[in-house]
Parts: structure tokens; sequence; C-alpha cells
């Protein structure tokens, strides 16, 4: 195996820590040109074109979320959003080759004045290794109670 | 704060032809006379027959306050009842959708009602003998609303039992959703997937007007909007190279003012209206292979192009539905309370037409309408704030002239340019006429 299941382990926590504390850029490098971040409204949703998801998203889409938290004139982000992530040990699900597929869940919360807001879910990882770099190729996102009605949810799960 | 109980020509008040009190907005009291006047008189919409296509097919939801079940009752036979069991209150369904069979029956004592809400059976009814049930409403079933009405698949409702009729109540605005339906080959639209559900703490009014508020979009959405034309310039892209989606979808936000100005504003009487009269956002997405095609076939070259041509925005019905015709969608505000709103977000697919145009609606509803939408945030922070704000004492009234003209009159249909507020008191206009509806007929009726 080229790559060992504590370093995808490893992978999957390094990229909550650094949603959680901020680190964007870090963050979109460790994505591949094509990745796609889907979040799915419905449970077991299995088409993310054809029907309504909270997110299904390419790189330019998440450059432009990234680049709207910092933005002067991004009133929803006054004051900002902060969130913290408590995952689980991930599933190696899948080793194939230079792919590999994880399975986490997590515990989400993201928090804004007053408020707080406890999300329950589960994040599949396709992963690659590319030039010896460990990639996302996919990422999603399944909330537990995903057709409940949410207020504002801005930050990444 | 002041009391309006019992008194709606109060209520009616707080509407003057250049604003409204804050009352409107923030005023539990106002909420509550909303759902017994506003919501029980006016026809408000319910689902879409897609919803219930099976005999026994049934779909829960609420007419304002009210707690409703959309059911096929038959083949052609749609029924909307109310989600109460008529011996102790015990809601009927629970679960949004689902199949009943061929009776409803209640979990708590298991009397049974077929699906148009009539009294099937009750569990040892000897006990009931010579006790004069069949004199009380609960002897009768399931209540039913006032009226039902199928408009090319979109169920409405009049809770009252009598008033206005459908037509007299819509008007030629109902070409919106002639226009929406006639985008389908076949003439037919079906539901897809569940809608967004997205919870707002505001009055449920501010988020009707914002429908219509085309000042709104380059400011509040320059974060979103202005950073992706931003980012998009940063690509450099060659000439020709596809743009990213988000920049059909997004981008045309940042429209400038003349943009907006230009594309006019219609108004129907009783409170319904659209943007979108000469061209619109939606006007310049990129043909989809196959579907002008598949128009052409079943309507003629002129019909097809004449209803593709057709670039309507947002097109309010009061009360309380926002319908896109160039996308399929449909947007229903369901007030919860005086604060307190949850928005669901439907999309249809065209019956006919190639699934590249399921593909745009399911992508704009996502970049739009979710809660997890970057333009969905920037709204709800202005509704929130505007909420919070308006508790201010000492500046009570909420400003709508912009444009207004001298006695305007809501019963005729007018078109104005685009900017105007014109649609926002043809809302408030029929909000006073509705508020005031059975003061009004108990008056003729003396
Ligand atoms: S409450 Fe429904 S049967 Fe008794
Ligand atoms: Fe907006």
């Amino acid at each position: 195996m080229t790559v060992s299941k504590d370093q995808l382990i490893d992978f999957i926590y390094d990229e909550v820590r650094m949603l959680d504390e901020g680190r964007y850029d870090d963050w979109l490098a460790l994505w591949l040109p094509d990745g796609m971040y889907w979040m799915p409204l419905e449970y077991k949703q299995e088409d993310p074109i054809n029907q309504t998801s909270l997110l299904y998203e390419d790189m330019f889409m998440l450059k432009l979320r990234v680049e709207r938290l910092n933005g002067v004139r991004t009133f929803s982000q006054k004051p900002k959003s902060r969130c913290h992530h408590v995952i689980q040990r991930p599933f190696v699900d899948e080793v194939n080759g230079d792919r590999f597929v994880t399975n986490t869940s997590m515990h989400y919360v993201e928090t804004r004045l007053d408020e707080q807001q406890l999300l329950a879910l589960t994040a599949r990882h396709d992963l690659a290794l590319v030039d010896g770099t460990l990639r996302i190729a996919a990422k999603r996102v399944d909330i537990l109670n995903s057709d409940a009605a949410f207020r504002n949810i801005q930050l990444l799960p | 704060m002041e009391q309006y109980s019992g008194n709606p020509a109060k209520a009616a008040a707080l509407v003057e032809s250049n604003q409204v009190h804050r009352d409107v907005y923030v005023s539990q009291d106002i909420y509550k006379l909303e759902m017994r006047h506003v919501f029980n008189n006016a026809w408000v919409f319910v689902g879409h027959e897609s919803q219930t296509p099976e005999k026994g097919d049934y779909f829960a939801t609420q007419i304002g306050d009210q707690p409703v079940i959309q059911v096929r009752h038959k083949a052609d036979e749609i029924h909307v009842l109310y989600n109460r069991c008529p011996h102790k209150g015990t809601k009927i369904v629970i679960d949004r959708q689902g199949n009943t069979g061929k009776f409803f029956r209640c979990p708590y004592h298991a009397w049974s009602f077929k699906t148009d809400g009539c009294l099937l059976a009750i569990p040892l009814k000897k006990g009931y003998e010579g006790t004069g049930l069949k004199q009380t409403a609960s002897g009768n079933g399931m209540k039913s609303v006032g009226a039902v009405k199928n408009y090319r698949g979109f169920i409405f409702t009049r809770l009252a039992q009598d008033g206005i009729s459908f037509e007299d109540f819509f008007g030629d605005s109902l070409s919106s959703i002639d226009n929406m339906v006639d985008r389908s080959p076949e003439g037919r639209l079906e539901v897809v997937g569940s809608p967004l559900r997205y919870l707002h703490h505001c009055n449920w009014k501010m988020l009707v007007e914002n429908q219509t508020d085309t000042c709104h979009p380059m400011v509040a959405h320059e974060s979103s909007a202005g950073t992706a034309v931003k980012l998009y310039e940063e690509l450099n892209l060659p000439e020709g190279a596809p743009k990213p989606a988000a920049m059909e979808i997004i981008a045309p936000f940042m429209s400038p003012y003349e943009f907006f100005e230009g594309m006019g504003i219609r108004t129907w009487p009783n409170g319904h209206g659209h943007t979108g009269v000469n061209h619109s956002i939606h006007s310049n997405y990129s043909a989809i292979p196959d579907y002008f095609e598949a128009m052409t076939k079943s309507y003629g070259e002129d019909k097809a192009k004449a209803i593709l041509d057709e670039n309507r925005h947002n097109t309010v019905y009061f009360p309380n539905i926002m319908v896109k015709g160039p996308i399929q969608q449909l947007r229903v505000f369901i007030p919860l309370a005086a604060d307190k709103t949850i928005v669901e977000s439907y999309i249809y697919r065209l019956v006919g037409a190639p699934d590249e145009l399921t593909a745009r609606t399911a992508m704009y509803n996502r970049m739009i309408n979710a809660s997890t939408s970057i333009v969905g945030h920037d709204d709800l922070e202005m509704y929130e704030r505007a909420q919070e704000g308006l508790l201010v004492d000492g500046m009570e009234w909420v400003n709508i002239q912009r444009l207004l003209e001298e006695d305007e009159n809501f019963d005729e249909v007018s078109v104005h340019n685009g900017t105007t507020e014109r649609q926002m008191r043809n809302q408030f206009n029929a909000w006073a006429k509705f508020m005031t509806y059975d003061a009004a007929k108990t008056e003729t009726a003396e």
C-alpha cells in the first residue's frame, strides 16, 4: 500500500482542523481541480444533478465561498461565524491503488452572535494520491436531519 | 404594544399610501388577525397535483397556521382536509407525505374517514347510539376547506366557505403560471424531490416584498455576486471558454440599476405582481439543445417563440407565494409567527423537455434558495436585522414610497419602472382589503 491507514486517517483530522482554524487557503489546496463538494438535501439521495441538494459545488464556487467570507461588504459575516468539528476515527472503506474512500461521523457546531447550532453528519471522502500527496477528489456530507428546516449554515462542515 | 384583536379595521389603518406601521411585521396580535382574515379569505397555494399522483396519496402542509392535508380521493379529484381528528383533535397524519390507502384511520381511537373526509366507521359505535353524535361537527368526519381549485396542476384553497372566486381573485395574473406550464412541450409539470426548507426569524411579508425589491441585489448581494464577477475576471479565461455555472446563475444579481429600471414591474389587482416585464436576470441563459425543437413540435414555431420570449423574473401571488416561470420554481413563505417564517422552495420538471432544464433549476435552487446558499445568507441577514431594528420606538413607520404616484389605483393592471415599490404598496392594499373582508361582508349583510 502506497499510503498507510494512519496517513488516511490523519488527513481527515488535518482537514477538519483547517476548517475549524479558518485556514481556508490550505483547505482549498487539498482539493483536486475537478473536485466536487456535495451536501444532499434528501436522506440517501442518489442524484446530485437533477434534483435539489443543499450544496453541489465545484472549485469556482468553493473559492467564491472562501473569498466571500472575508469581503468588506459580507454583512452576514459581520461578526464572523466560527465552527468546530468533533470527529470519530474515520473508517477506511476502500483502498484501490491510488484511490481511497473514507467514512467519518462528526458533530459539527457552528456559531455566530448568541446562537449556536449542532449538526450530526457523516462525511465520505474520495481521496487520490497525486504526485505523492493525498488530495480530495470528492466530499459528500450527509447531515442526519438534512430535510429539516435550518437557519443559515454559513461555514463548511 | 397596541392591541388589535377583534379590531381588523384598526389593523388596516396601519397601511398608508406611502408607508406601513411596523406593527404589521412585529405584532403577534396582527399575525393572528392575518391568519383569521387574510389567509382565511384569500386563495392560498397548497401543493402541486404531482405530489399526490395516486389514489390515497397525501401531502401534509399548512395554510397560514392551519394544518391541512392535500389528498387524492379519485383519479381526477384532489381534496384538501384539515389535519385534525374530529374526535379529540389528534393530527391524522404527521409525515409530510405518504399513501393512506382507501381511508384515513386516526391512530388514537381508530375513527376512520374516507379520503374525502366523510366518517366511515367508529369502533364500538353503539356507545354513541341515541347520543346525537350526528348533530355535532364531530359526527360528520374530517372538516373540508371552503373551496379547492386545481389550476393547471397547482392546488389552491380558500379556507372560507364563501367569498371571492378563484377567477376574480387572480384575474390575468394566472398568465405567469400559464407561461411556466406552457414551457413543457406537453403542457405539464412534475414536482422534483423535496423542497428546500429554510427558517427565517422575520415576518413573512418581508420575504414576499423582497421578491420584487429590485434595488437590493447589487447592494446586499455584492458580497456573493460581486465576488463571483471578480473571481471570474481573475481567471482570465480565453474568449468563448465555457463560464463557470455560478456565473450564469449568481453574476446577473450584480446588474446595474438601469437594468432593473428597464426590466419593468406589472401589478395586478388583489396584490399580485411581477418583475421582468421586458427582460430579466433569466433572459440570457444559454440555449439547451433539442428543447426548442421539442417546443416547436408541440406548439409551432411562432407560439414556441412567444412562450420562451416571456422572461418574467419573480411573480408574487398574494398572499404568500412566488413563481419563477423561466426556471420552473415556486417558493412558499409560510408564516409561523410574527417573527418566524419558513420558506419552502420547490422545483418542477418540464414534462417532455431535456433533463438539462431540470439540472439548471436544481442548480439555481441550491445556489440561491438553500440555507447553505451564500445569496440566501445575504438576504436573511437583512430581514433579521430589519425585524430587530423595527423595535425602535418613536420611529415606527416603514417607507415604501419609491416612485409613488398620486391616487394609485390598484384595481387596474399597470406597468411601471422596474425599481418602483408599487408592488409592495399593491400587496399592502390587498392586505388591508382582506384584513377587513369579513367586517365588510357583515356590513353588506346588515
Ligand atoms: S382522537 Fe381520533 S379517534 Fe379519538
Ligand atoms: Fe436577495
